[in-house]
């Protein structure tokens, strides 16, 4: 595989709805900025890789629409794996480059949750339509049971996940891209309504319009594009089962936990919380961040609860996470985790709006489908993290 | 201002429950609850399927799992979303007595207005029944909800 390298990021402002733009107009938006960032033109692009989720937009196959935004002609592939698009969508473009196929290749995802009166009835599609889709489940029920089953066994409390929301919407203010901005505090977290126990209304994300690109390049092009690139160090994506329940284990997110380890052991990272800098996670429900933290190997099993508590997860602390508000905070759901991995790489660079001090491994994680799939890169200001 | 046009998706399905799923909704006729045991690894599968996803081997013997069991977990949700039941309800998941996979079901037969309370009655490990429709139809519905097995 050849080294790679981010050399682009554009994203427009994401908001309820963009009704100043059409589709291929929001995509036309990300896909510009990201040139512009990268210094170059769109007949440098020689393949596209687009992600979206069709029913949240309306419109099947919405590529057939956005691929006029700088496609026409162009080698184009519609990735699409629930909240995991986006990011499967940077590997697949990252894949694109590294195999050796295409040295320039473009990542881009639109969605317009915004546009979809209700989203209720396209995430209640999401369980299983003959065994699961009675039971009341939906998109927030899901993380509420993950909830109930940590606090169940490590005593986590409603404040420790308060503290997360509190958090990513601190890091939200500095984000002029981000959804949703509120200046609260632990006890609004605490006191708005409850909507899937122990879930309250500030502990969930919102749903977002908007549009990401992010542009891969090969090493000899990266390096001529810019000084500050985001080398790609790692990545893998993973998946579990289908059935809700057959999860053996709600409280330990162990298939991201097996992602993670595949990851390190690709990337040489001994101790993650040593060696990665800042983490963009996929935690659009507090609960999440907690679990992901575990898994990843930031906190021992039980004990991700009292980072954001003790501030480890701010700006501030040693392992800062979400810094650009996350996604508890900006929701568009198919391009959501290629936000994750734009973010991930302008901290890398140096030129995140809500920047680091002294970043030089940062790592990206989605998660999609009903708890199903994860997806995880792992960039770097260095080519390699060791020799 | 710009001008906005509405659009709307209507789109009804008919899904095919397969060989295996058709034996579980006819069995749940009868009040019994069916699953198929995996040779490789031995987990007693429910839903039952044709095949065992983490061995990918077809599953052989078929075999009857209580209707009780224990919770895994639970969330009451008090907000109304389209599609949903009427809230309040609680979701779970429980785990059938003899099955290795968890159901994802509803939980009820207690008052749900406080979430603690219900948390606590259906903390992780508690015992849990199935309550039948009368008429059974072979749905899933034909459980109505799980419910504690000491009130």
């Amino acid at each position: 595989m050849r080294r790679v390298a981010v050399v682009g990021v554009g994203q427009t402002k994401f908001r309820t709805r963009r009704d100043d733009k059409t589709h291929p107009e929001l995509t036309y938006e990300a896909m510009n900025k990201a040139l512009e960032h990268a210094g170059l033109d769109i007949k440098d692009i020689q393949a596209i890789a687009y992600g979206t989720m069709d029913p949240f937009d309306g419109i099947y196959l919405p590529e057939r629409w956005d691929v006029t935004s700088g496609g026409i002609g162009k080698p184009f592939m519609k990735i699409s794996t629930g909240g995991t698009t986006g990011m499967t969508t940077g590997l697949a473009a990252y894949e694109h480059v590294a195999s050796g196929v295409f040295d320039i290749v473009m990542a881009v995802c639109t969605q317009r949750v915004g546009e979809c009166v209700d989203a209720q009835p396209v995430l209640n599609t999401a369980v299983c339509p003959i065994y699961e889709r009675y039971s009341g489940a939906g998109a927030i029920s899901v993380a509420a049971i993950q909830a109930t089953v940590h606090m169940h066994k490590y005593g986590t409390t409603e404040e420790d996940l308060a503290w997360v929301s509190v958090k990513d919407h601190k890091n939200a203010l500095k984000n002029p891209n981000a959804h949703i901005k509120l200046d609260i505090g632990v006890e609004e977290v605490l006191n708005s309504p409850m909507v899937s126990s122990p879930l309250k209304l500030l502990e969930c994300c919102p749903r977002s319009d908007g549009a990401v690109a992010v542009i891969f390049a090969s090493e000899e092009v990266a390096k001529k594009i810019r000084d500050n690139p985001a080398w790609v160090i790692a990545e893998t994506t993973i998946s579990d089962d289908y059935y809700t329940g057959d999860r053996p284990d709600l409280s330990y997110w162990d298939t991201l936990a097996i992602a993670g380890r595949r990851l390190y052991r690709f990337a040489g990272v001994d101790d993650p919380k040593k060696d990665i800098d800042v983490a963009e996670l996929y935690s659009p429900f507090t609960i999440q961040e907690v679990l992901e933290l575990e898994a990843l190997g930031f906190a021992k099993k039980g004990e991700g609860k009292d980072m954001a508590r003790e501030g480890v997860t701010f700006v501030d602390g040693d392992m800062p996470t979400n810094p650009s508000g996350g996604v508890l905070c900006t929701n568009p759901i198919g391009a959501t985790g290629l936000v994750r991995l734009a973010e991930a790489s302008l901290q890398i660079m140096g030129e995140a709006s809500n920047q680091i001090d002294n970043v030089e491994v940062s790592l990206a994680h989605a998660w999609g489908g009903t708890l199903q799939f994860h997806t995880l890169m792992l960039l770097s200001s260095k080519k390699k993290l060791k020799g | 201002m710009v001008l906005k046009f509405e659009t709307k998706w209507e789109i009804p399905y008919v899904h095919s429950a397969g060989e295996h799923g058709t034996k579980f909704f006819e069995a749940l006729k009868d009040k019994k609850i069916m699953g198929v045991k995996c040779p490789e690894c031995g987990r007693v599968l429910v839903p039952p399927r044709a095949f065992c996803e983490r061995c990918f081997v077809d599953t052989t013997d078929w075999v009857e799992v209580s209707d009780e069991g224990e919770v895994v977990t639970v969330t009451v949700t008090y907000i109304k979303f389209t599609g949903l039941p009427d809230p309040p309800y609680a979701t779970g998941i429980v785990k059938l007595d003899g099955a290795d996979t968890g159901m994802l079901c509803l939980l009820g037969g207690i008052d749900l207005s406080d979430w603690k309370k219900v948390h606590e009655t259906f903390k992780p490990g508690a015992k849990v029944k199935a309550v039948w429709k009368e008429e059974r139809e072979g749905k899933i519905t034909d459980i109505l909800y799980f419910e504690p097995v000491e009130k």
